[in-house]
């Protein structure tokens, strides 16, 4: 772990070869490829209905691809199911927060340790000993991770009576709680003021620098996006329309005629000059 | 005696795991299950019958509560499942000379592993569908009831002794209380501490957002499985327990009613929760007592009021049922809890 931004050949931990998924006639990925490096933010952009959350779907095998493969490390993990995909590193948040709304805040980020726990059905109905202890190891990793995102107040609280903003924090905590080398975030900034997307920036840049962890990220936030990702890709209709630094695709052609305009393009340049 | 603590004091994680928080809470507690020990002596059978049925129905209503209230599995067959343990328990202990003290947890894995095998289409079904398809359990089990004769002897039913455990015979109300009311109490710590452990956040998480409970690794057949298995365990134990009790079964008692009876349970007493478990139970087995009471009392005024009983009865409960629905979706737990969250501040709720 974290010899990704150092080494001088660095690592790919995440590859998509040609994945093609298509729901009946209508093609969500069509030929997708592209390699993640470790210790990278790497955002993937894209107008609405790009394939931007297929490709996260295929690669937390929540779909299957039609044609092509997903590596996690040079393994291929097309066609593992989710809750084997999971222990091997890989956490994901989703665009619509789907928290465990009836549980609280705690409950949400221990169930984020399940696949580090070992308890069983009889082992915690007897709530002794072994059972006991792992409870309340896994208890302090959850603080700890309360710690950083800054939620003390709201420990017990049960998520359904969260504002959004807090939902979308907490999501990224049970996506953290798992120890993941390869965190997938939907949009993690949908929806937020200026305020609370400046938080989750810190957030993002701050686990994948602390924690080491590769951060594949889809935002519409070009501010944010173009300020914190090390690559972006862009997705059109399926397609792959462009790869590079934030820099190129900024002065990609293409990109700025299918996706960021000319406008835009003026704006951001002037916003990161 | 201080009455509360106003605020948190605990410094670590081990004292706010702890059940029973502080000394009143702890205090009650105890205070109740003396209570619980003495009172049997003072009451009459007819009393101590109906807190026996009481007894049982939670055990039933636990198991239930575990599937459809905590893991959000809908089942029609619970009736069906308790019935699996009784014959079960009531044929190891019968036919094959098994003591009751292994005949019940027997019964038991029996009855969960019935409630796995009926649980397999919950992987593809959800919701009404999968309600479907635990009916069609129950009216499979009905059928096995009825025509499974060597083991179970048919529409005669099946005659049943009194459990005995190392000579001593459990063969009056009083002493069917004590047993009945230690394994329910067990069946509560149990069922608690598993919903507040890993397994039953997972039950929760499937409830709550299947999806995303799978993303973070949780294997959702073998969680949902795990559902009906300890669900139907519990329920194996009320049927075995309820067997020896009644020393007669037939397939009359564990039909689609008693299912539609434990799921009323859950709801008055409050989904996805397990002192929910307990009031829904303690009321379904009181009101129909309760209505029997009364129309007792009013026949010397109203004598047509016996003839008309099992329809009031129907009545009352549906009655009962939609008004819980309407006025009180989380059940009597829900209502107690803002009842204690009201008496914590008393009086100085502001």
């Amino acid at each position: 772990m974290g010899e990704g931004k150092t080494a001088s050949a660095p690592q790919v931990i995440l590859e998509a070869e040609s994945v093609s998924l298509s729901f009946g006639g209508v093609n969500a990925l069509l030929n997708v490829g592209f390699k993640v490096e470790q210790g990278d933010i790497y955002s993937v952009i894209g107008p609405n209905g790009a394939g931007k959350s297929s490709m996260f779907n295929v690669i937390s095998g929540l779909y299957r691809p039609q044609r092509g493969r997903i590596l996690y490390k040079g393994k291929e993990i097309t066609t593992l199911p989710p809750h084997k995909i999971a222990p091997l590193g890989i956490a994901r948040s989703f665009q619509n927060v789907e928290l465990f709304k009836g549980m609280t805040v705690i409950d949400n980020l221990l169930l984020g340790r399940h696949i580090h726990m070992k308890s069983g059905l009889f082992s915690g109905g007897l709530f002794f000993g072994k059972a006991q202890k792992e409870e309340l190891r896994h208890r302090e990793f959850v603080e700890d991770l309360i710690d950083f995102l800054e939620i003390e107040h709201i420990r017990k609280k049960p998520v359904g009576t969260l504002s959004y903003g807090l939902q979308k924090r907490l999501e990224l905590g049970r996506a953290l709680a798992l120890e993941p080398e390869l965190l997938l975030l939907d949009e993690p900034m949908a929806g937020m003021n200026l305020e609370e997307t400046e938080d989750m920036a810190r957030f993002i840049l701050d686990i994948n620098r602390e924690r080491d962890t590769t951060v594949l990220l889809i935002e519409h936030d070009m501010g944010v996006v173009m300020d914190i990702s090390d690559k972006v890709t862009v997705l059109n209709f399926g397609e792959l329309l462009a790869s590079g630094t934030p820099q190129e695709i900024q002065e990609n052609p293409v990109v700025i005629n299918a996706y960021l305009g000319d406008e835009d393009s003026v704006f951001l340049a002037g916003r990161a000059g | 005696m201080s009455a509360h603590i106003c605020g948190d004091y605990k410094t670590s994680y081990k004292e706010d795991m702890v059940l029973f928080q502080t000394f009143f809470s702890k205090f009650w507690l105890i205070a109740f299950l003396i209570f619980l020990c003495i009172i049997p002596h003072f009451l009459d059978n007819y009393v101590l019958y109906v807190c026996n049925m009481i007894g049982i129905a939670i055990i039933g209503a636990l198991g239930l509560n575990i599937l459809t209230g905590f893991t959000g599995q809908i089942s029609l067959g619970h009736g069906a499942f308790l019935g699996i343990g009784a014959y079960a328990s009531a044929y190891l202990v019968m036919d094959l000379g098994i003591p009751f003290f292994i005949a019940m947890p027997c019964a038991g894995l029996i009855t969960a592993m019935f409630g796995m095998v009926f649980g397999i289409p919950s992987l593809r079904l959800k919701g009404l569908y999968l309600a479907i398809a635990t009916l069609a359990a129950q009216f499979i089990i009905e059928y096995l009831m009825v025509h499974v004769e060597p083991v179970t002897n048919g529409v005669l039913g099946k005659m049943v002794d009194f459990p005995s455990i190392m000579g001593f015979t459990f063969d009056t109300d009083l002493k069917y209380f004590y047993l009945i009311g230690t394994v329910a109490i067990l069946a509560t710590i149990m069922s608690k501490n598993i919903v507040r452990t890993r397994s039953g956040r997972a039950f929760i998480a499937i409830r709550d957002q299947y999806i995303s409970a799978e993303v973070m690794g949780v294997n959702l057949f073998k969680y949902k499985l795990l559902a009906f298995a300890f669900s139907s365990f519990l329920a194996g134990i009320a049927g075995s327990l309820w067997a020896h009790y009644v020393t007669i079964i037939t397939p009359e008692h564990f039909t689609i009613g008693v299912s539609i009876e434990y799921l009323a349970m859950i709801i008055i007493g409050g989904m996805g929760s397990i002192i929910g478990s307990i009031f829904g139970a303690v009321f379904m087995v009181l009101l129909p007592e309760v209505l029997r009471g009364l129309s007792g009392t009013l026949s010397g005024e109203f004598p047509m009021i016996v003839n008309i009983f099992a329809a009031i009865k129907e009545g009352v409960f549906g009655l009962i049922i939609i008004i819980f629905l309407v006025y009180e979706p989380d059940g009597m737990a829900h209502r107690w809890q803002m009842i204690k969250a009201y008496w914590k501040l008393w009086p100085f709720s502001y």
